[in-house]
């Protein structure tokens, strides 16, 4: 456990002291305030209070160019450095590297959450009687939850590279396929899109949690997403071991 | 301490290093001798546990490297090769998180003490990238002597450093070797010879000589190489020397330039100035060539049987 903080705070020390987590941050709050006030625009026009899914919303879209930019350069740089010698020959096991990896750039993401949050507390101020708080909840979670398991798929294809941007483009594209895995399916009704449509990334955000609506089957999805990826990603790393 | 048996791995197809065992006691600074290439760092990366070998055992303080491989990586301090250091990180910084990954006790007190080991206490917060290889080089060893290893391993550590640092990191080394066990890595002999109790000396996967420094080189500089040169008029020079009892292989190496052999124990460089003189040339240089470890592994590769590539050949298919 003392391992996987020590790497966590290394990695989340790390994102304040390179340009990137600056960049990454001003353009993920400048797309949302600009999104959030023409949407603000569009409801009074048409005298719709609008309901924190206009923040949430844009917020998931995001996340699929956010998290790779996150996760890009957490085992891969190391791999570039060398400095994974220094890791796998410290006394840290395997999981230990990418767990305390994988915590790392999820506290960077939640303290990105944190810093949306001024926006539903806006809202609350400009609309009566306020907004729907189980739902501002129910978001949250879930934009952990998608969070989590964005960013430990990240970790895991981060392992198989040396070089960051190689890494991005990969996640980028693991990130946008678990996202439309639901849209070939959407017309059929056949049981292989059945279980496209169980596996489908949005769908366990958009129908319940969105909503206000907290299913256990959807937390389970994302834990369980989670945890396959974070156990991929050691086993890559010791069969790296191995080659 | 460290108990090498049988020791193979294999990259793909190629054979990196070939069933070689050896061991090193406590307080003994072992020297893995080798030229690039020869398997010195893949034999110290599997000792460090970084990657398993194909086949062989090793145990360092009786810990198995793979069945044990947290003890292990707990009782060994290692500097890889490349000295892998994190550029954003302070001296400080970077030695801080080494040592909580090591759960030392009273982290900050460690690194002020291998900080002032390695010379380096006034840059400690300086920037790992602003420094010079000298200084990334003394962060790496101090990173190794953290959690005072009870064994050490040290791939190249004189590398890149001035003449004053590589003495003052060979006396730390020699310091240090006192009551650990170090194994290091090297390709300057006379390095081996200062700071070794006993050399490995590592080719193509295979260990091909092991004794203590000094035996090595008397053994190895046997026959003693001499450069004669003369000024002017150089005609017969060749065959004069030939002439000489207890001279062998005698080859021009330039224009009045000779490299001649002196069979061991008998100096006759005293009979060859006066052949030269009374020949009538202008003796202007008669000098004993030391024995470079490149001419030691010309003599040691020459001293193995043939039939040795043929087996190698057979163990890559």
């Amino acid at each position: 456990m003392r391992n996987i903080w020590t790497i966590a705070k290394r990695e989340y020390r790390l994102y304040f002291s390179t340009p990137m987590a600056y960049m990454i941050s001003f353009l993920f709050f400048l797309v949302l305030g600009v999104l959030f006030y023409s949407n603000l625009l569009a409801y009074s026009y048409q005298q719709y209070a609008p309901s924190i899914n206009i923040v949430v919303g844009p917020i998931v879209t995001l996340f699929i160019f956010v998290t790779p930019a996150i996760t890009m350069r957490l085992i891969a740089a190391e791999q570039g450095m060398g400095t994974i010698e220094l890791l796998l020959t410290a006394p840290v096991r395997d999981w230990e590297l990418i767990v305390g990896k994988w915590f790392g750039g999820l506290l960077f993401v939640l303290t990105l959450l944190a810093g949306t949050l001024i926006y539903p507390l806006l809202l609350n101020q400009l609309i009566t009687p306020g907004i729907d708080q189980g739902k501002l909840v129910t978001s949250y979670l879930g934009l952990f939850l998608i969070a989590a398991s964005l960013i430990s798929l990240g970790v895991a294809i981060s392992t198989l590279f040396k070089n960051q941007n190689a890494a991005f483009f990969s996640t980028l594209g693991a990130v946008l396929l678990l996202w439309l895995l639901g849209a070939p399916a959407e017309a059929s009704g056949s049981i292989g899109s059945n279980i496209l449509r169980y596996l489908d990334f949005r769908s366990h955000f958009y129908n319940t949690l969105y909503q206000g609506v907290i299913d256990l089957s959807d937390l389970t999805y994302y834990l369980s997403l989670t945890a396959l990826f974070l156990f991929l990603g050691t086993i890559i790393v010791e069969t790296r071991r191995w080659r | 301490m460290i108990q090498v048996k049988e020791l193979t791995k294999d990259y793909g197809s190629r054979r990196a290093i070939d069933h070689i065992s050896f061991h090193a006691n406590k307080g003994e600074v072992l020297g893995f001798l080798g030229p690039n290439g020869a398997g010195k760092t893949t034999t110290m990366r599997i000792l460090t546990g970084f990657m398993p070998p194909t086949s062989g055992s090793v145990k360092i303080s009786g810990y198995d490297v793979i069945d044990q491989s947290l003890e292990v990586r707990r009782i060994v301090g290692y500097m890889p090769e490349s000295v892998p250091l994190y550029p954003d990180m302070t001296i400080f910084e970077y030695l801080k998180f080494m040592a909580d990954l090591r759960h030392l006790k009273e982290v900050e007190d460690c690194v002020d003490e291998v900080l002032e080991k390695v010379d380096l206490e006034e840059r400690s917060e300086s920037y790992i990238s602003s420094l010079s290889k000298g200084m990334r080089q003394r962060v790496g060893l101090a990173q190794a002597l953290l959690h005072n290893p009870e064994v050490l391993i040290l791939d190249e550590p004189t590398i890149g450093l001035d003449p004053a640092q590589i003495r003052e990191v060979r006396n730390l080394i020699r310091e240090i070797g006192k009551e650990h066990t170090i194994l290091l890595s090297t390709h300057i002999l006379s390095e081996a010879q200062q700071i070794c109790n006993r050399v490995l000396i590592i080719n193509k996967g295979k260990i091909v000589a092991e004794d203590s420094p000094e035996q090595l080189q008397s053994r190895l500089t046997g026959a003693k190489r001499v450069i004669l040169k003369v000024k002017g008029d150089s005609d017969n020079l060749e065959m004069v020397i030939k002439k000489i009892p207890g001279i062998s292989s005698v080859r021009g190496i330039d224009a009045g330039a000779l490299e001649f052999e002196i069979a061991p124990g008998q100096d006759v460089r005293p009979e060859v100035a006066k052949a030269v003189v009374n020949g009538g040339y202008n003796l202007i240089e008669l000098r004993p060539i030391g024995v470079s470890l490149e001419d030691i592994f010309l003599q040691l590769t020459r001293d193995e049987p043939p039939t040795l590539d043929k087996v190698e050949e057979g163990n890559d298919a």
